[in-house]
C-alpha cells in the first residue's frame, strides 16, 4: 500500500519544483561564478539584501547538488508568522531561523554555529535587514565572528542583482525581470585583522561584484 | 521551383520544404562544426575568427529554434502556435525591460503589460477580432499604462519611463503578435495553408538578416552610422534584401502569390525588418550595451532572444497589413 507518511515530503518537493520553475520564468535565476567554481565544500555565502525574494533567488541560482547542503538564514519573526510561511521555510528551503529581537540569555549566532558544526554551508545576509538603497548597509559583526570561529569554512561574497524590481515592498504580483547572482573569489580573515576592517573589506568585495 | 512547389499538394509541400530547410540547416551546422575544429592561433586574427564563428553559431541556433517553433505550430494547431509566439513575446519583453530600468511606481503598469495586455492581445488574434487587435495597444493600452503609472504618484522621468514601456510593448507584443495573426487570415484560393505564410515570412526575414550579416563581415565597407552600428552599410544591406527577396520569389509556390508579387512582399518585409533591427541597435547603444543578451556586460543573464527576433517584430506588422490590403480582407 502507498505509505501516507511520504505525502508531506512529496508536497515539499513539488513546491520546490514549482518555485524553481516560477523563478526561472520570472527572473532567469542565472548564477555567474566569477572567482570560484560551484563546489561542494563547506562555505559561507554572504550577499546584499534588498528583498524577501533574495532568499529564494540565491537558493534557485545554486546548482541542485549545492542547494541540498546549503541553508539560508531567515528572520524568525517574519518567516514563522503564518503556518504557510513556516512550512515553506522549514520543509522547502530548510532555512536556519535567527531571532532579530535579542533576548539577553541567548546568542543569536547559536543556530548558525550548530549548522556549521553539522557541516552545512550557509547563506548569510550580513546587513541584517533589507536595505532600500543601491549600496548595501554596513555589515554586522556576525559574519566576522563566524569566520573566526570556523576558519576552515570558505567565505564567498555574492551580489544579487535586480531582485528588488521583481517584487517591491507592498506589492503582491511579481513582475518578470532578469536577475542574476554573481559569486566572487573566496576571502579570509587575515591574521590580526579586527572586525571593523574585515567587515568593510567584505562589504567592498560584495559591492565590487556588481560591476563584474 | 515555383511550378514544382505549386503543383504539389499540401502534404508534399510540407515534406519538400522540411527536407530543403532542415537539410540546409543541417549542412550549415556541419560546416560551422567543422570550422570550429580547426585550430586558430592566439593572435588577434585567431580571436577574430573565433568571434565570427561564435556569432555564426548564434545565427544557426536561432534558425533551428525558429524552424522548430514553426514546425510545432504546424503540427499542433493554431492555439499552440499562438501560445509559443506569446511566450517569445513574454521573454523578449522581459529582456527589453530589464535593460530599460523602470522605477517602483511602474510596478503595476508592468504587471498590466505582462499579465493583462499580452494575453489579451494574443486572445484577440486567436479569436480573429482583427479590428480590435490592430488598435488595442496603440489606442487603449497607450492610455491605460501611463494612467496606472500616474496613479502611482511618481513624476520623476515620467515621460521617459512610459516611453520605454510603450516601446517595449509595441515591439515585443504588438509586433510579434502579427506573426501568428497570419494564421488567421482567409486568403482566397489558398485552402488554409496559412502556416506556410508564417513560414515564408520568418524564413525570408531570417535569410535577409543572415545574408546581410555575412556580407557585411566580408565587404568591410564604411559604416553608415558608425556611432550606432559598425557593421551596417548600404551595399550589404541591398545585397541582404536582394538575396532574400529573390529567395522569397523562389518560394512563391507556397504562398498565394505569383513569383513577382512574392518578390515584392519579401522586399517589403525585409525592408521593414532590417530597418527595425537597425533601430533596435540604436536603442542598445543608448543603453550602452552591445546586445540584449549577455555577451557584453552580462549582468542580466539575458539570452539575447530579442537580438534575434527584433527584425521579425518590425517586419510582421508591415507584412500582415500589406497582405491584408492586397487581398482586401
Amino acid at each position: 500500500m502507498f505509505p501516507l507518511c511520504i505525502i508531506p515530503a512529496m508536497l515539499a518537493k513539488l513546491m520546490s519544483y514549482f518555485l524553481l520553475g516560477l523563478i526561472r520564468v520570472l527572473t532567469g535565476a542565472q548564477a555567474r561564478w566569477h572567482g570560484c567554481p560551484p563546489k561542494a565544500e563547506q562555505r559561507i555565502y554572504f550577499a546584499n539584501h534588498q528583498s524577501h525574494a533574495d532568499l529564494v533567488m540565491i537558493w534557485a541560482a545554486l546548482p541542485k547538488e549545492l542547494r541540498h547542503i546549503t541553508r539560508a538564514i531567515a528572520a524568525k519573526d517574519y518567516w514563522t508568522k503564518t503556518p504557510f510561511k513556516k512550512w515553506l521555510t522549514t520543509e522547502v528551503f530548510n532555512v536556519i531561523y535567527v531571532s532579530r529581537d535579542r533576548t539577553a540569555d541567548e546568542d543569536p549566532l547559536e543556530p548558525l554555529m550548530d549548522a556549521l558544526t553539522n557541516g552545512d554551508s550557509i547563506i548569510l545576509f550580513p546587513e541584517g535587514t533589507r536595505g532600500h538603497f543601491e549600496e548595501p548597509q554596513a555589515f554586522k559583526a556576525g559574519l566576522y565572528n563566524l569566520a573566526t570561529k570556523f576558519p576552515h569554512v570558505v567565505l564567498v561574497p555574492a551580489w544579487i542583482n535586480n531582485v528588488q524590481h521583481v517584487l517591491p515592498k507592498g506589492e503582491v504580483v511579481p513582475v518578470p525581470v532578469l536577475c542574476s547572482v554573481t559569486f566572487g573569489a573566496p576571502m579570509q580573515v587575515q591574521a590580526g585583522e579586527d572586525h571593523r576592517s574585515f567587515l568593510t573589506r567584505a562589504r567592498n568585495a560584495v559591492i565590487a561584484l556588481r560591476d563584474v | 521551383m515555383y511550378f514544382y512547389l505549386k503543383n504539389l499538394n499540401a502534404t508534399q509541400q510540407i515534406g519538400a520544404l522540411f527536407i530543403i530547410v532542415f537539410g540546409l540547416l543541417l549542412l550549415s551546422s556541419i560546416v560551422a562544426f567543422v570550422l570550429s575544429l580547426r585550430e586558430y592561433g592566439d593572435d588577434a586574427a585567431g580571436d577574430l575568427r573565433r568571434k565570427e564563428l561564435k556569432s555564426l553559431d548564434g545565427v544557426i541556433r536561432t534558425s533551428w529554434l525558429m524552424m522548430f517553433v514553426f514546425w510545432v505550430g504546424w503540427v499542433a494547431g493554431d492555439w499552440v502556435a499562438l501560445t509559443l509566439f506569446g511566450l517569445v513575446s513574454f521573454f523578449a519583453l522581459r529582456e527589453f525591460l530589464t535593460l530599460s530600468p523602470t522605477r517602483r511606481g511602474d510596478h503595476r503598469s508592468l504587471v498590466l503589460a505582462f499579465f493583462v495586455v499580452l494575453p489579451i492581445q494574443y486572445w484577440l488574434v486567436g479569436t480573429e477580432h482583427f479590428d480590435m487587435f490592430a488598435v488595442f495597444i496603440p489606442v487603449y493600452v497607450f492610455l491605460a499604462l501611463p494612467l496606472t503609472s500616474a496613479l502611482a504618484n511618481d513624476p520623476l522621468r515620467f515621460l521617459e519611463r512610459n516611453a520605454k514601456l510603450q516601446w517595449g510593448i509595441m515591439v515585443c507584443i504588438y509586433g510579434m503578435s502579427h506573426v501568428p495573426a497570419l494564421l488567421m487570415l482567409n486568403f482566397p484560393g489558398y485552402d488554409n495553408k496559412n502556416a506556410f505564410m508564417v513560414f515564408f515570412l520568418v524564413l525570408v526575414v531570417q535569410t535577409c538578416m543572415a545574408t546581410q550579416h555575412l556580407v557585411s563581415r566580408k565587404l568591410q565597407r564604411a559604416p553608415v552610422a558608425p556611432a550606432i552600428s559598425q557593421s551596417f552599410n548600404w551595399p550589404s544591406w541591398w545585397i541582404g534584401i536582394g538575396v532574400a527577396s529573390v529567395f522569397g520569389a523562389l518560394l512563391a509556390g507556397i504562398t498565394p502569390w505569383v513569383p513577382g508579387t512574392a518578390f515584392a512582399f519579401s522586399f517589403i518585409a525585409c525592408l521593414a525588418g532590417s530597418m527595425g533591427h537597425f533601430v533596435m541597435k540604436a536603442l542598445k547603444r543608448d543603453r550602452g550595451i552591445p546586445s540584449w543578451g549577455n555577451e557584453g556586460t552580462g549582468v542580466t543573464g539575458a539570452g539575447g532572444l530579442l537580438d534575434r527576433v527584433d527584425a521579425l517584430c518590425f517586419a510582421a506588422p508591415v507584412f500582415f497589413h500589406s497582405a491584408k490590403w492586397y487581398f482586401g480582407l
